[in-house]
């Protein structure tokens, strides 16, 4: 008899990959904490307070979601791409591959622990910011969307990435070179009507600019895209990421011979 | 009954453009041990990563139990256990964790219960809360021959399971895996130690270039191409074989103290009776005689070597 989804599997797959991240709690959740939390004392706390205010909002406050965001996707790529580069490059990717689970119960698995993982580190990330600058949630559904929506989004993304890989350089650089100056150049410290014209129009191109953008809308109201075009681009960018690990399982490309 | 596995026209060109399987027709019956035997490279690992859904196959059809490995993975998969050839564990996980983990990826509810005989069975219940890392490389293999039974499997398929064990724990595990047969749990096997097969097999099948190359029951291919032997303790050296005996198929050892005289055991007539009576015209006394079989081993390094 055999059930029509594989829920042990996916419950398996999940629980392990958390397990991990509890293994290594201080590298994977207490680090980025600590090391966002320094901007908070930097930027907010100490020479914030020298900055004028960004539309309306604290300089301090202004750098919140972006930063939960520069976190949350940095390290939804890095935990995702190694939860499955890990096994095809030590070889247990075997058991996967010939285990009774479809290709959509794997990325469940893996990509939803990456993701809850994100969640927790950005939730995380809020409630230290709070100790050293004051801001407000303007729209708590939304906000949590975004991080969930980005969270998913981005470790689908890390998934790519780390079927994509064959060595731990190419696993590394592409968070190095793409994710992390995307992530910074996507308005976190800055809203982009502070940029030249033409550099608005080039920071479009970048995907991180409608995730902060949209997320930063959620807590104070204000945006530099409509928030309507950020949930857009962030859904078209997770369907993109979607359909490229369709193809993946589809093709067996680089899981199978 | 219907084979419990069934290989039609199997065939696998890998991405270099080599072709490891040219055309493997197999049928493996329900409940039996069956030893896939053959040199390095002749594509049993192939084969056995193609059933258990890890190789994509180039041509040809697979079935387990009825269920097609392509169209019906999911059926065909959840019967089957893999150990395979090279050593992979997580090493960072502790031995109950990931033989627990093998379990529920395979759809099954947890069963500390069986988790533990397993363990226990295989010698690792003293290592549950160590790291697989920690293990000596035998360890380790067990750790995945339980990762394999966790789920309870129908077919086990063993890809060289004792490389790397010692003695003792080899005798273990063949056992295990006697009971495991009497259990009704069908097993192929992959081995370089053909004293495994002649052990424990039921079925013989030789694999050589990517082509099958002879099945047949344990038993009968001893009878068949087996040979027997008949060896003569000489009384006195011989310093040669009389040229009157020399339509015998005879050889004599250096020390001229041995004569080992072959023949075919399927044969009504061996000859040994006429042998030993012209033996006696020449004079020839033996002290002691003994007649043997040879091994499966034999048997297996003369067929691959034939059909090289
Ligand atoms: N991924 C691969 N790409 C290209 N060729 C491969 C690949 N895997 C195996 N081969 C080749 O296919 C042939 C069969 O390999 P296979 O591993 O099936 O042999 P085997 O019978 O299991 O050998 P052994 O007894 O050494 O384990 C070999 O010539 C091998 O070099
Ligand atoms: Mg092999």
């Amino acid at each position: 008899m055999t059930a029509a989804i594989n829920l042990h599997a996916i419950k398996a797959i999940y629980l392990f990959e958390l397990a991990r991240t509890w293994r290594t709690l201080f590298q994977s959740i207490a680090g980025p904490v600590i090391s966002t939390s320094l901007y908070f004392i930097v930027f907010g706390a100490a020479i914030g307070s020298r900055f004028t205010a960004v539309e309306g909002v604290s300089y301090g406050a202004f750098l919140v979601p972006g930063l939960v965001m520069m976190s949350v996707l940095t390290e939804s790529v890095s935990n995702a791409s190694f939860g499955i580069y890990m096994p095809r490059y030590s070889g247990t990717i075997y058991e996967v591959l010939s285990a009774p689970i479809s290709a959509f119960e794997t990325v469940i698995g893996y990509v939803g622990a990456a993701a809850t993982k994100s969640i927790i580190l950005g939730t995380l990330i809020l409630l230290t910011a709070r100790l050293f600058v004051d801001f407000s949630i303007a729209h708590p559904f939304w906000m949590v969307a975004f991080l969930v929506l980005t969270s998913v989004t981005f470790s689908l993304l890390g998934f790519i990435l780390g079927i994509w890989a064959d060595g731990w350089e190419k696993l590394q650089i592409v968070p190095l070179l793409i994710v992390t100056p995307l992530a910074f150049l996507g308005g976190s410290f800055y809203s982009i009507s502070m940029l030249p014209p033409f550099w608005q129009k080039v920071t479009l191109f970048n995907p991180v600019v409608y995730l902060v953008s949209g997320f930063r809308w959620s807590f104070y109201g204000t945006a530099d895209v409509p928030v309507a075009l950020s949930l857009a681009m962030t859904a078209l960018f997770l369907v993109i990421c979607l359909g490229v690990v369709w193809w993946i399982f589809r093709t067996g490309y680089k899981l199978k011979n | 009954m219907q084979p419990i596995i069934q290989v039609r026209g199997l065939e696998k060109t890998y991405a270099s453009g080599f072709q490891a399987l040219k055309g493997i027709d197999l049928d493996i019956r329900r409940g039996e041990i069956f030893a896939l035997l053959g040199p390095n490279g002749a594509g049993k690992t192939t084969m056995i990563s193609i059933v258990c859904g890890i190789v994509r196959a180039s041509a040809g059809t697979v079935t387990v139990d009825g269920h097609d490995i392509v169209t019906d993975w999911r059926a065909a998969r959840s019967l089957i256990g893999l150990v395979p050839q090279e050593l992979t564990t997580e090493a960072f996980e502790s031995v109950w964790a990931t033989v627990s983990f093998s379990r529920g990826l395979f759809g099954k509810p947890p069963n500390p219960a069986l988790i533990e005989r397993i363990l226990r069975d295989l010698s690792l219940w003293e290592k549950k809360d160590s790291k697989v890392i920690a293990l000596s490389g035998g360890m380790k293999r067990r750790v995945m021959i339980a990762k394999a039974l966790s789920h309870e499997p129908r077919i086990l398929f063993l890809d060289e399971p004792t490389a790397g064990v010692d003695v003792e724990l080899r005798r273990g595990m063949w056992e295990m895996i006697g009971r495991l047969r009497e259990s009704g749990v069908t097993i192929i096997l992959t081995t370089h130690y053909i004293e495994e097969a002649e052990e424990m097999a039921d079925t013989v099948g030789v694999i050589s270039g990517g082509r099958i190359i002879l099945v047949e029951k344990k038993a009968a291919l001893m009878e068949q191409l087996g040979q027997r032997q008949l060896t003569l303790q000489l009384q006195s050296p011989l310093p040669a074989i009389p040229a009157e005996l020399s339509s015998y198929p005879l050889t004599l050892s250096e020390d001229g103290r041995k004569l080992v005289y072959r023949f075919d055991s399927q044969h009504e007539h061996t000859g040994i009776a006429t042998l030993l009576r012209r033996l006696g015209d020449h004079g020839i006394d033996f002290t002691n005689l003994r007649t043997e079989e040879s091994s499966l081993e034999e048997i297996f390094v003369s067929l691959v070597r034939e059909r090289a």
